[in-house]
């Protein structure tokens, strides 16, 4: 089974719909359970949301990965916008935010398996997260 | 089309036999000599105390079946049939209790005895024993390996069902009234266990549409930031479903832990002990549960 | 899309379709309140069970039209979160507080209907 790469490019609100719909439709074509199924596209939800908010356009990329024991989706959320002044404090956050506003990258983290974030005031911001199919 | 093209040449063609040629004396004399040597094997396992869980009978039975596969696959090189055999007789011993150091024990020990039979065949011709040995030694630890191998996918795979079946009883989601659960949580939460309970309960609320949940924790032997914080999430969730949680059970030393590391109490709705918490979901319910009369 | 707001007696009942866009979301947190304002309505239900992402926007919204119905002295019920969703949303920290769940609309009614009865 190959699942490719799809790019969803983010330039409006109803993008954010697209986009978590495509990643929901490959993570079960992965075989993910649905419960993960709807973290993953919750995920995909925030990210492209932080892109409309933040940078007002970019892009999300969806991959399958297929390792040597296991089998995960890698989403990468990408833009060329404002980029993040202080990236420590975009990722702290109490346990229980109460759905305040923010940038949602600590709920995001939560959501994923595995969290990687680049990015440079005034060059933009590249998130990738994985998650492994359990 | 010239011969053997590209493949090393021997030294010394003329005086040195093939490596397969050597596997085929040395397979004519295991098979020559299987009666005794499987019987000084037996002795051997005895002695070193392994497969104590078998009865004499059942270890010479195997012992019978192990050589003539472990011989064959000497003389075939073909390690499938001693790898399925490997896996079947796993299959029967595991639950026996045998252990992984028995399994590679025996085979070792097999290993051994034919090597001393070796030693004792070609004791006057050192270069031959050399020789047939350099053609034993790795097909012998290959064949060690594969059963060592074989035996621990084996116990991997009884392990996981194992688990997977414990975790389905652990994590017992029970309607004691019509829209009341009780979730009793037993012995220690991972993560990973945390979310299967959470996603059980989640989806017990939607089919028995059930109001009130009590959530008895009292076998919970400890608690610590993770588990408390998934233990607040499962209420958040279930209330989010239009169900209250009651947690019951709450040991001082847990509740000490929650306070500690800020876990809010206030959100979460606690009753000292199960019968306590039944009868305050009774109570949520509209029930109202009397006694008809003194037991006589 | 469009949300229908459908008017039972005093309740008013908004039922989402399917994944709905940030605009749809605002278009319906302004139609609520004004409906609810025009009614005279003393509850409104939404019903969420389509929904199969609840992200913190979406849920942020539900929280102020809650918030907003309120205000006009009438009470909010979200009905229809699916199990699932109520995961990730925990997961997300999303946790509605201060606003009334029910498992679907028939709990949701039966909740107002317990309720109007102890304050009327």
């Amino acid at each position: 089974m190959s699942v490719g790469e799809i790019r969803v490019a983010i330039n409006s609100d109803q993008d954010i719909v697209s986009a978590r719909q495509k990643g929901r439709a490959m993570a079960s074509e992965l075989g993910f359970s649905s419960g993960d199924a709807t973290l993953i596209a919750t995920a995909i939800s925030e990210l492209a949301r932080n892109i409309v908010s933040y940078a007002r356009k970019g892009q999300i990329t969806l991959k399958g990965v297929h390792g040597s024991s296991r089998v995960g989706i890698v989403v990468i959320a990408s833009d060329d916008g404002p980029g993040i002044l202080d990236i420590r404090q975009a990722l702290r956050d109490g346990f229980s935010t109460s759905g305040s506003l923010g940038l949602g990258l600590p709920g995001v983290r939560r959501l994923m398996d595995e969290f990687e974030i680049d990015s440079q005031p005034g060059r933009g911001t590249i998130v990738a997260v994985k998650k492994w199919r359990q | 089309m010239p011969r053997r093209e590209g493949t090393p040449t021997p030294p010394d063609p003329k005086r040195t036999e093939e490596p397969s040629e050597l596997l085929r004396e040395l397979v004519a004399h295991l098979r020559q000599n299987r009666t005794q040597l499987r019987e000084e094997w037996v002795v051997r396992i005895t002695e070193t105390r392994l497969l104590t869980a078998m009865t004499k009978e059942e270890i010479f039975a195997e012992a019978t079946s192990v050589y003539d596969s472990y011989v064959e696959a000497l003389e075939t090189e073909a390690f499938e049939a001693l790898q399925a055999y490997a896996r079947n007789l796993s299959e029967r011993i595991i639950p026996r209790g045998v252990e992984t150091h028995e399994v590679v024990g025996i085979v070792l020990l097999l290993r051994d005895v034919l090597a001393r039979s070796l030693f004792a065949k070609y004791q006057n011709d050192f270069k031959k024993l050399n020789r047939i040995l350099d053609a034993y030694e790795p097909a012998a630890n290959r064949i060690a390996n594969t059963v060592a191998v074989g035996f621990v996918q084996e116990r991997e795979r009884v392990i996981r069902q194992q688990q997977e079946a414990i975790r389905e009883l652990s994590t017992p989601v029970l309607q004691v009234r019509e829209r009341l659960l009780i979730l009793p949580i037993i012995g220690v939460i991972d993560p990973q266990r945390a979310r299967q309970l959470t996603e059980q309960l989640l989806r017990g609320i939607r089919t028995n549409r059930a109001k009130v949940v009590v959530i008895d924790i009292t076998g919970v032997a400890a608690m610590d930031l993770t588990v408390a914080n998934n233990l607040v999430q499962t209420v958040e969730a279930s209330r989010l479903l239009g169900a209250t949680v009651i947690v019951t059970g709450l040991s001082p030393e847990i509740a000490q832990t929650l306070v500690t590391i800020g876990v809010d109490l206030g959100k979460m709705n606690t009753v000292g002990d199960l019968q306590g918490g039944i009868e305050q979901a009774e109570r949520l319910l509209g029930y109202k549960v009397e006694k008809l009369a003194e037991p006589r | 899309m469009e949300v229908p707001i459908l008017k039972q007696g005093a309740v008013l009942i908004a039922t989402f379709q399917a994944a709905l866009s940030d605009a749809d979301l605002n278009q319906l947190r302004m139609g609520l309140v004004q409906q609810v304002v025009k009614f005279r309505s003393r509850a409104v239900i939404v019903d969420v069970t389509a929904m199969d992402v609840m992200d913190s926007f979406a849920s942020r919204t539900l929280r102020e039209i809650a918030h907003m119905i309120r205000l006009r002295g009438a009470e909010t019920v979200i009905v229809g979160i699916q199990p699932e969703v109520a995961f990730a949303m925990v997961q997300l920290g999303l946790t509605l507080e201060g606003v009334a769940t029910a498992l679907d609309l028939e709990e949701g009614l039966a909740y107002l209907n317990e309720k109007f009865k102890t304050t009327s």
